[in-house]
């Protein structure tokens, strides 16, 4: 442990967590509607933040490749779950839920092994020090991209359903018709991570970056770290969205190349 | 010239046993609301699934792919849809003639489709799909919204690209006087079921 690391106690995070209740406490006075969801929300972060250090700390020990597997596919199932739940017309049937996990797989999953292997590098590649914090970075930041081109991509399919057909009408293909709401889909996915990384450093200290430095890091090795994370995260969230946009889309047509209206939930 | 043909078309809500519609010629359907004639139109264009086949010249549409045969048999829905912001952007080979014989001057290709009235949409949406070059139209109460002149050009022009083209028109009206002007033959839909045409 660095010696400049400050030790948090449970008073000093029930401080933190008063403000919460503050901010919960002033959205019923005004009846915003949002301090249920705001409780909940902490309160779940609460007990899976400390339930994942308890498993960490366990993992550290052990390095076994069997329980970095299994944690990471409960990390992916969890994730998967989250994208199907953010989507007002997802799906329906198996693509409801896989067309997000799929995607998150091969975009987190291949992004992590090629980070562990190639650039950092650790012995044994799958040291769960490393690779359970790295999926979960990847994980969480392609989940929001992909939630969000999944959800843009099928809430305009319903609105716009009738241009749709009327581009089919013409004689166009599926890829023609839906082709502008394929685009938006995927340019609103990646709007967040190229936010981030325009303003990181200037508007805003992006969090992991800041966590490492008051834990005690260098802030040279933070910011290199918090580069790295950028750009995977980049990668990851736009390869996801690509393929979950097309996944999606193609699932929204059928052989003849008629639009599927069916296949979403209303 | 094209002939449209079909045979046993079977969907949800429709059934249709035999109808043929000569190349060069136009046949009417009408029939109560809900009885069934947008979701005949749909399933000869394709848009949606139905059993039995339709043929093109001789050419099964299963034979060809769904893009291909909507090109072929353009389907005219009853109240338009545009996806772009301008008229224009909607077609590459808009006719300048067509336009006219519709009673729309030339610069409305550079007008808001927002802007437009919804009896010019309507016009302009019939402009599009002959802008299009199909071989055989499908209309859905073209004329709803229009009044007499604006009808009678819509007919006029539908009539002009038969004789051009030799396309073959299936027209849904719900107006006898016009599926007197404008078919050669009138057939009536009833729950769904096409019964056999009779001359007009």
């Amino acid at each position: 442990m660095t010696p400049s690391l400050i030790l948090l106690s449970p008073f000093d995070l029930s401080l933190a967590a008063a403000l919460v209740l503050l901010l919960a406490a002033l959205s019923w006075r005004l009846q915003l509607d949002i301090g249920q969801r705001v409780l909940v929300a902490a309160a779940r972060s609460t007990v899976q933040l400390l339930l994942l250090g308890l498993v960490l700390k366990a993992l550290f020990h052990t390095v076994d490749p069997w329980f970095v597997a299994l944690l990471a596919t409960i990390m992916l199932a969890v994730a998967g779950y989250e994208v199907m739940a953010r989507q007002k017309h997802r799906l329906r049937g198996f693509w409801g839920y896989g067309t997000g996990a799929l995607s998150m797989f091969l975009s987190s999953f291949s992004i992590s092994v090629m980070a562990l292997l190639v650039i950092l590098q650790p012995d044994p590649w799958f040291t769960p020090q490393y690779s359970i914090p790295l999926l979960g970075m990847l994980l969480g930041n392609t989940m929001t991209g992909i939630a969000v081109s999944l959800d843009n991509l099928t809430r305009q399919t319903v609105e716009k359903r009738q241009q749709i057909e009327a581009r089919l009408a013409l004689g166009q293909t599926a890829a023609e018709a839906i082709g502008d709401i394929r685009r938006d889909a995927l340019r609103s996915g990646l709007i967040p991570i190229v936010n981030s990384m325009t303003t990181a450093g200037i508007v805003s200290l992006p969090g992991m970056m800041t966590g490492q430095i008051l834990a005690g890091s260098p802030p040279m090795e933070a910011a290199k770290y918090q580069l790295l994370i950028l750009f995977l995260i980049a990668a990851g969230t736009g390869l996801g969205s690509m393929t979950a946009v097309l996944i999606g889309s193609n699932r929204l047509f059928d052989e003849r190349s008629r639009l599927r209206r069916d296949r979403l939930r209303s | 010239m094209s002939e449209l043909r079909i045979e046993h078309l079977q969907r949800q809500g429709v059934n249709a046993a035999r109808l043929a519609v000569a190349p060069g010629s136009c046949s009417a359907i009408f029939g109560a609301s809900g009885s069934g004639k947008t979701l005949l139109l749909r399933a000869i264009a394709d848009l949606d699934e139905a059993r039995g086949e339709v043929w093109l010249d001789g050419q099964p549409r299963s034979g060809m792919s769904g893009p291909a045969w909507r090109r072929l048999v353009s389907y005219l829905a009853a109240e338009s849809h545009w996806w772009a912001p301008t008229v224009r952007e909607h077609a590459h080979d808009w006719s300048l003639a067509d336009l006219e014989t519709l009673g729309l001057q030339p610069d409305v290709l550079d007008w808001e489709v927002q802007r437009l009235s919804s009896g010019e949409r309507q016009r302009l949406a019939l402009a599009r799909a002959l802008a299009h070059a199909p071989a055989a139209l499908l209309l859905d109460e073209p004329t709803a919204n229009l009044d007499q002149r604006n009808t009678a050009r819509v007919e006029q022009l539908v009539a002009d690209w038969r004789a051009r083209t030799g396309g073959c028109v299936l027209w849904v009206s719900h107006d006898p006087a016009q599926r007197d002007r404008v078919a050669s033959a009138t057939h009536e839909i009833i729950g769904g079921q096409l019964g056999g045409g009779h001359d007009a």
